[in-house]
């Protein structure tokens, strides 16, 4: 069984580094465009970790966050959160909705998977 | 595939620049909506995002300092001024310069780039200043470590989840995973603080584990696989030989682990840095993480919950699309042209059998023709584009060269929903630029002018396009003071374009402004100067197989017109016969055809004849003998007479020999086959499979007898008059 990672940015660009680096490690990508499109088709994906931009239209991180965790969901996946900034009020935030960590950007492939590691398990 | 996510990083730039430029322009218009103003900083903060990922530190410095400016804005610390805005357009335009040169490869312009950052610099506080952009955070925390493995330590690790820990996802047993990939590590769980089962509260955190890691990996490897359970946990990671007492217990640690501990690493001293007793770092307060955790989520919940729901109100979400390479729009294209061609040769065939009764086979072949104009419309459509991005972009220019003339114009599209062949906005973006700086610069008075003669201060360019007759019509039309006609007839004389002594009405005078080599700037301006004249506008345009004309009104303004066909693949043709050879005339180019007969023929002068039409005259011209096929016979009627419209409005008659057929025809180039030849435009292949050359009545007219046309024009305008 393939690890399921559902990526949540409105960048084509990061989306592609995301699916580039994930498909090679053997993870099962799928990606939305914002987070209203994110969080409508999580039940669908079923994914097994959600990586979510926060500066997105029609619904930011936060609140992908917050509506994944919520009563109607209530997921219990993993949610990092991908941030260009690491300040630590972002990521205070993004933790007490319920985030379970964070990606900086720009990223590299080893600590992308290294942080779905940390949150997974996964070796891919 | 680095390079494939690359190309698409550029492109999204493009589309996040057009974005950036179309949300500063309502801004400035007045639009208050708090979704602009995010939408601005989003693709600011996406263009930082991904050039951050390809290394592009020039871009993602800028991006970052034009981004906090902005974020300021989008949180209310600065008032959006003029002064401001003009500056965030100018940001916006040097991003994308930058965005160009990490491109396409070159230099911004240093100078420009340094008063840009100064100028960001004074609206951003002391603190954000400081605080350069550096990736920081697990990446910056995790360093691999180096292939020279480096003396193994061995790490005592006591980990104790607080409960809020478990509300995040974060699982203890995947931390010890990844623990795991560092070194041998031993797992030992402390159950002790368990309750009994009455006493158990839900969601309380109980348990502890104790680890052991031996590793070569450094301390901070070991710290960032705790690094998203932070202040989540209570945390202490001690290596061997921090205490020395220690050493004992952790001996009887391990033997209690059943491991047997490498008995020269513990004896081992561990460096400086590793060994130092640090007092326990990680843990934050537990409480102050309790406390903070329920308000954060209320503000932010509050923030956005009436926000989420209004954009989703808003937006009912985007028409699904679908993105294609090119090539493969281009491949289809070239697949219908052979179709279309493919159906002349069958028609032709069907035609040419000795069949009885064809009605059945010509009614499919109808149908036929049908779906294949069908399918070309369709693959038109996908190759369309509204011409919205390219006019953005022409806003810029304006701006730019108010700037440099010291003008005050503003630029109103109109139309920008008008889909044309992409082809056509890539090639159309020059030459309006050109019309566009030549408006500022000669078109647009001085503001102290502007309102001397009673005008608005602020000039204004309107940028139009619109489907007119199957074909696209873009007009550039400025409310500046108009052409002056003496002076450019004057500078058209001294330049020897025209002859002292010409006569020439106002439109011949305004289009003079296209001849090569004509430039009214007395000195070549920096802007619309440059050395080239409106003929390069002029080229570009009809290298679309489009015209261009120009109108002016003194002291109210000038217009542009550009009539561009809607595709470059097909067109509708005239098929004739010219000294035994087959060619097509473009149909858009014909007013009207007529047999000929020799009573409408008039000779004028030793060489000139001219064809009387219902009372009016108009100049012959003989399509074989321009073209080099056989000379002139004056005065014998030619079989048909095409009369054609050229650019400026002068209307000539084309001499062909016969008419056989008018049909849709497939352009095919001649560019790499046999060169630009005078007259003809490009090739077709027809129903026979023969070629024929598409011919350019404009190019025609002019080269065989320019100067005869504006001669005869006049000779008879007056002829007339008296």
């Amino acid at each position: 069984m393939k690890t399921k990672v559902l990526a949540i940015d409105d960048s084509r660009t990061i989306r592609n580094l995301l699916a580039a680096c994930l498909e090679e490690a053997g993870f099962e990508y799928h990606s939305a465009v914002d987070g209203r499109e994110g969080v409508d088709i999580y039940p669908d994906v079923a994914p097994d970790v959600v990586i979510t931009d926060i500066n997105m239209p029609n619904l930011d991180g936060f609140g992908v966050i917050e509506e994944l965790r919520g009563d109607g969901i209530n997921s219990k996946v993993p949610i990092l959160v991908l941030t260009t900034e690491s300040s630590a009020d972002l990521k205070a935030r993004a933790r007490a909705a319920g985030a379970t960590g964070w990606i900086t950007k720009p990223f590299d492939d080893e600590s992308l998977i290294f942080a779905l590691k940390r949150v997974t398990g996964a070796v891919a | 595939m680095t390079g494939s996510i690359m190309d698409t990083f550029f492109e999204e730039c493009e589309e996040l620049l057009e974005a950036m430029d179309a949300g500063l322009a309502a801004i400035e218009e007045g639009d208050q909506d708090p979704e602009t103003v995010n939408a601005v900083f989003r693709a600011v903060h996406s263009i930082k995002g991904g050039a951050g990922a390809f290394g592009l530190d020039e871009l993602v410095a800028f991006a970052h300092n034009f981004e906090t400016v902005f974020d300021d804005v989008r949180s209310n610390k600065l008032e959006l001024d003029e002064k401001l805005i003009q500056l965030l357009f100018r940001a916006s335009d040097h991003l994308a310069d930058l965005v160009t040169c990490a491109r396409d490869g070159g230099q911004v312009d240093q100078a420009h780039h340094d008063v840009l950052i100064a100028a960001l610099a004074e609206y951003m506080s002391e603190e954000e200043e400081d605080l350069t952009f550096e990736p920081m955070g697990m990446g910056a925390a995790f360093d691999p470590a180096p292939l020279s493995a480096a003396q193994e330590i061995s790490y005592d690790i006591r980990f104790h989840p607080l409960k809020e820990m478990f509300a995040t996802g974060n699982e203890p047993y995947f931390l010890f995973q990844a623990l795991s990939d560092l070194g041998a590590l031993s797992v030992k769980l402390d159950d002790s603080e368990l309750p009994g089962f009455d006493a158990m509260e839900d969601g309380e955190s109980y348990l502890s584990w104790e680890l052991t890691l031996v590793t070569g990996e450094p301390r901070s490897a070991i710290e960032a696989v705790f690094e998203f359970v932070e202040g989540l946990c209570e945390l202490s990671i001690s290596a061997d030989g921090d205490v020395e007492a220690e050493a004992d217990a952790l001996a009887a640690l391990n033997a209690a682990f059943g491991m047997a501990p490498a008995e020269e690493e513990n004896a081992v001293v561990a460096p400086l840095e590793q060994s130092a007793p640090e007092p326990v770092e990680t843990p934050a307060p537990a409480e102050v993480e309790v406390d903070e955790a329920p308000e954060v989520p209320v503000e932010a919940a509050a923030d956005k919950a009436p926000a989420a729901k209004k954009d989703a109100a808003k937006t009912s979400g985007p028409k699904p699309t679908l993105r294609v390479e090119l090539d493969r729009v281009d491949r289809l294209i070239n697949a219908v042209g052979e179709l279309i061609i493919n159906h002349s040769m069958l028609a032709q065939q069907i035609a040419n059998l000795d069949a009885s009764d064809t009605r059945d086979v010509e009614t499919e072949l109808e149908g036929f023709k049908t779906l294949a104009r069908d399918i070309q419309e369709g693959v038109m459509a996908i190759r369309a584009q509204p011409v919205k991005p390219l006019f953005q972009r022409m806003a810029r220019i304006v701006r730019e060269a108010s700037a440099a003339t010291g003008k005050t114009a503003k630029l109103v599209t109109i139309g920008e929903t008008t889909e044309v062949d992409k082809t056509v906005i890539e090639r159309l973006a020059d030459p309006l630029t050109h019309i566009l700086r030549n408006a500022v610069d000669h078109g647009i008075e001085l503001p102290e002018n502007r309102a001397a003669a009673g005008k608005n201060p602020v000039g204004e360019i309107r940028l139009t396009a619109a489907h007119r007759s199957g074909s696209v019509c873009i007009e550039v039309k400025d409310d500046g003071a108009g052409l002056n006609r003496k002076k450019i007839r004057q500078i058209a004389i001294d330049k020897g374009l025209v002859p002292e002594d010409v006569e020439l009405t106002d439109s011949e005078i305004d289009n003079l402004l296209f001849l090569p080599g004509f430039s009214t700037a007395k000195e070549i301006s920096n802007l619309s100067g440059r050395g080239v004249g409106l003929d390069v506008v002029k080229n570009a345009v009809t290298a679309l197989g489009g015209r261009v004309n120009i109108s002016s009104t003194p002291g109210e303004g000038s217009m542009f017109s550009i009539i561009l066909p809607l595709t470059l693949a097909v067109m509708d043709g005239m098929v004739v016969s010219v000294a035994g050879h087959t060619m097509v005339v473009p149909i858009t180019a014909i007013v009207e055809t007529m047999r000929g007969n020799a009573d409408m023929i008039n000779s004028l002068g030793s060489d000139g004849t001219l064809l009387s039409i219902r009372g009016s005259f108009v100049p012959i011209c003989d399509v074989a003998s321009s073209l080099g096929l056989r000379s002139s016979s004056h005065n014998e009627p030619a079989g048909v007479y095409l009369l054609v419209e050229t650019e400026n409005g002068d209307r000539c008659a084309l001499a062909v020999d016969d008419i056989h057929d008018q049909r849709q025809v497939v352009i095919k180039s001649l560019d790499g086959v046999c060169g630009n030849v005078p007259g003809v435009s490009a090739a077709t292949i027809l129903g026979d499979g023969k070629i024929a050359m598409i011919l350019d009545p404009e190019s025609i007219v002019t080269a065989s007898s320019s100067a005869a046309v504006f001669d005869t024009d006049r000779r008879m305008s007056n002829a007339i008059a008296s």
